[in-house]
């Protein structure tokens, strides 16, 4: 028998610890859609549009009629933090069609086709995610020092606050991510996507308090990991006053949302290339 | 060439059982890839119909049909991406349903579709699959540049690949599955859309790939010319199911003297491979040729 099977020989060896590996992958993953994202951010820019809109035309009216109990802050600094969560949540929820791209692309399969742990392909994606919304809270916060809104400005709170619009991404992403998974083309996402997002964002607390809701709405408003997200930004950009849960709690209960929607994500990602 | 070749000789699927059967007697590692019945079935529809068929160290497979004919749900399956619904393969010595992890560990694998990332360099491209592959970083560097330079890359290493002609995307490609020196590497329609310059330094690099590190190659094919030119041995895919399996001459051979290859596959399909590509094929080479312009 002739096979010598140099290939065999010459192939990975070395099997890195699993762990180290799943940094590795994440971090590869990570680090070309951040290179992506530095070349080309029309995508990201035209996206601060809306919560620009969003703050200077509908905050500004609505806080001249007063409709919208805010207790002590006005309704301007009541709404920065809910504009921030709804313009992450705007930006990841759409982030499924890349990755339907990338399937009819193939590039999916070579990715499915590697040895890289599927966990770090879904987290590498969401870390990916975390950095659009960074991008957003930055420019939510140059809004909100151009029209001199009150909101905090201690370090710690714009850390928090950076550290929630990331996570935040990464949640929505991953749902979208999730999504995507299930519906395969991009014509049916889009109309899932649409779908999605209002119910998430007016069953929440951004733009108005729970405690105004009618009681089968604040029972939905619970179940969206919008409102945590909403209410973290809110205690860290205004204050305690504003807390429901507590910083701590919200950011418990979003971490943990983001850990199963990433397993279920892991779960699914290889029925792309079915 | 490795291992003695069972089907030098044309086989009908029957024949290829008991080949596999003698293989598995036998014992050792003879094939790269080893399939046994191995099927799958979508609903109704069975792309891949009890497939046998053994490919040697260090050959050029080629699996030869129209689309629909099951060639990339083979694929599919040998790659791990598909489970089988009957039967099961060995991919250099390991079995494809019980450990696909440590088969995609010894696999390289090129997409039908120009895949490579356009927003990228062609360096950032193989850098990222170097850590998917978990390369460590100094030999990370040394293999970059030794693939970019066998590939005829490494002038445009630092250039987007969106810059890339399709030729060039197919080789960087073909790079980036080579990184980690698979076993066998895996290519699904590798010149589909590629102008016929490109196509043959495409082949040209596939054994040249085959003749430095003797890497097993497989591709899926419907050109003609390719499975003539560039395979040592064809399994004939015909609705899931291999029609016959052997050496391009030998196929001819034994249809008839001064046979082509369209007269072997008309022989076993009963129609040529034309007639029988859908409108899917036009429609994936579009793909391919619109992200070159």
């Amino acid at each position: 028998m002739t096979s010598a099977q140099p290939g065999v020989q010459l192939a990975v060896s070395a099997e890195p610890s699993a762990f180290l590996a799943f940094f590795q992958q994440t971090a590869a993953i990570a680090e070309i859609e951040l290179k992506k994202l530095i070349r080309d951010p029309t995508e990201v820019l035209a996206r601060a549009v809306q919560p620009v809109l969003w703050i200077v035309v509908f905050g500004n009216v609505f806080s001249r009629i007063r409709a919208i109990p805010t207790g002590n802050v006005s309704y301007l600094a009541f709404m920065t933090p809910g504009i921030l969560a709804q313009s992450v949540l705007f930006v990841a929820i759409f982030y499924g069609i890349a990755v339907i791209w990338e399937r009819d692309l193939g590039i999916v399969h070579k990715l499915l086709v590697s040895p890289a742990q599927r966990a770090a392909l879904v987290y590498g994606k969401a870390t990916s995610a975390g950095f659009r919304g960074a991008v957003q809270a930055t420019i939510i916060y140059v809004v909100a020092f151009l029209l001199h809104i009150q909101i905090r400005w201690t370090p710690l709170s714009i850390l928090g606050v950076f550290a929630g619009a990331m996570l935040g991404s990464a949640i929505f992403a991953t749902l979208s991510f999730i999504v995507a998974c299930l519906v395969k083309s991009r014509e049916r996402f889009m109309g899932v996507g649409q779908l999605m997002t209002m119910p998430l964002f007016f069953a929440s607390n951004a733009i108005y308090p729970i405690s105004i809701m009618p009681h089968w709405l604040r029972v939905v408003a619970y179940l969206n990991p919008l409102t945590y997200l909403v209410d973290a930004l809110r205690t860290l950009m205004i204050g305690a006053s504003q807390s429901s849960h507590g910083v701590l709690t919200n950011f418990g209960i979003v971490a943990l949302i983001f850990v199963i929607l990433a397993a279920i994500a892991t779960k699914l990602y290889p029925s792309l290339v079915r | 060439m490795a291992a003695p070749n069972n089907h030098s000789s044309m086989s009908a699927s029957n024949i290829a059982v008991t080949n596999s059967v003698e293989a598995q007697a036998s014992g050792g590692e003879t094939f790269a890839i080893e399939t046994f019945v191995l099927t799958r079935r979508f609903g109704d529809l069975t792309a891949a119909d009890h497939v046998t068929l053994n490919v040697p160290y260090g050959a050029i497979f080629g699996l030869l049909g129209p689309n629909g004919a099951g060639k990339t749900t083979i694929i599919k399956m040998l790659t791990t991406m598909l489970e089988p619904s009957e039967g099961t393969a060995a991919v250099a010595g390991f079995d494809i349903v019980k450990a696909p992890a440590k088969v995609r560990r010894m696999i390289g694998y090129v997409p039908q579709m120009l895949s490579a990332d356009g927003g990228l360099t062609g360096w950032e491209n193989l850098d990222l699959s170097a850590k998917l592959y978990s390369i460590g970083r100094s030999e990370r560097k040394r293999r970059i540049e030794e693939a970019l330079h066998f590939m005829g890359l490494t002038e445009f290493g630092r250039k987007l690949v969106k810059t890339y002609s399709g030729g060039m995307i197919r080789r960087l490609e073909i790079a980036q599955a080579m990184l980690h020196r698979p076993a066998v590497l895996f290519l699904d329609e590798p010149t589909i859309g590629l102008d016929p310059v490109a196509r043959r330094s495409v082949w040209e690099r596939l054994l040249e790939l085959r003749r430095n590190f003797r890497m097993t190659v497989l591709i899926t094919t419907h050109g003609m010319d390719e499975a003539d030119e560039l395979c040592d041995q064809l399994a004939i895919m015909h609705l899931g199911k291999v029609a016959a399996i052997g050496t391009p001459a030998d196929l001819k051979a034994n249809v008839g003297p001064g046979a082509t290859l369209d007269d072997v596959f008309v022989h076993f399909s009963g129609g040529t491979i034309q007639e029988e590509g859908s409108y899917h094929d036009v429609r994936a080479t579009r793909r391919a040729v619109s992200r070159l312009g």
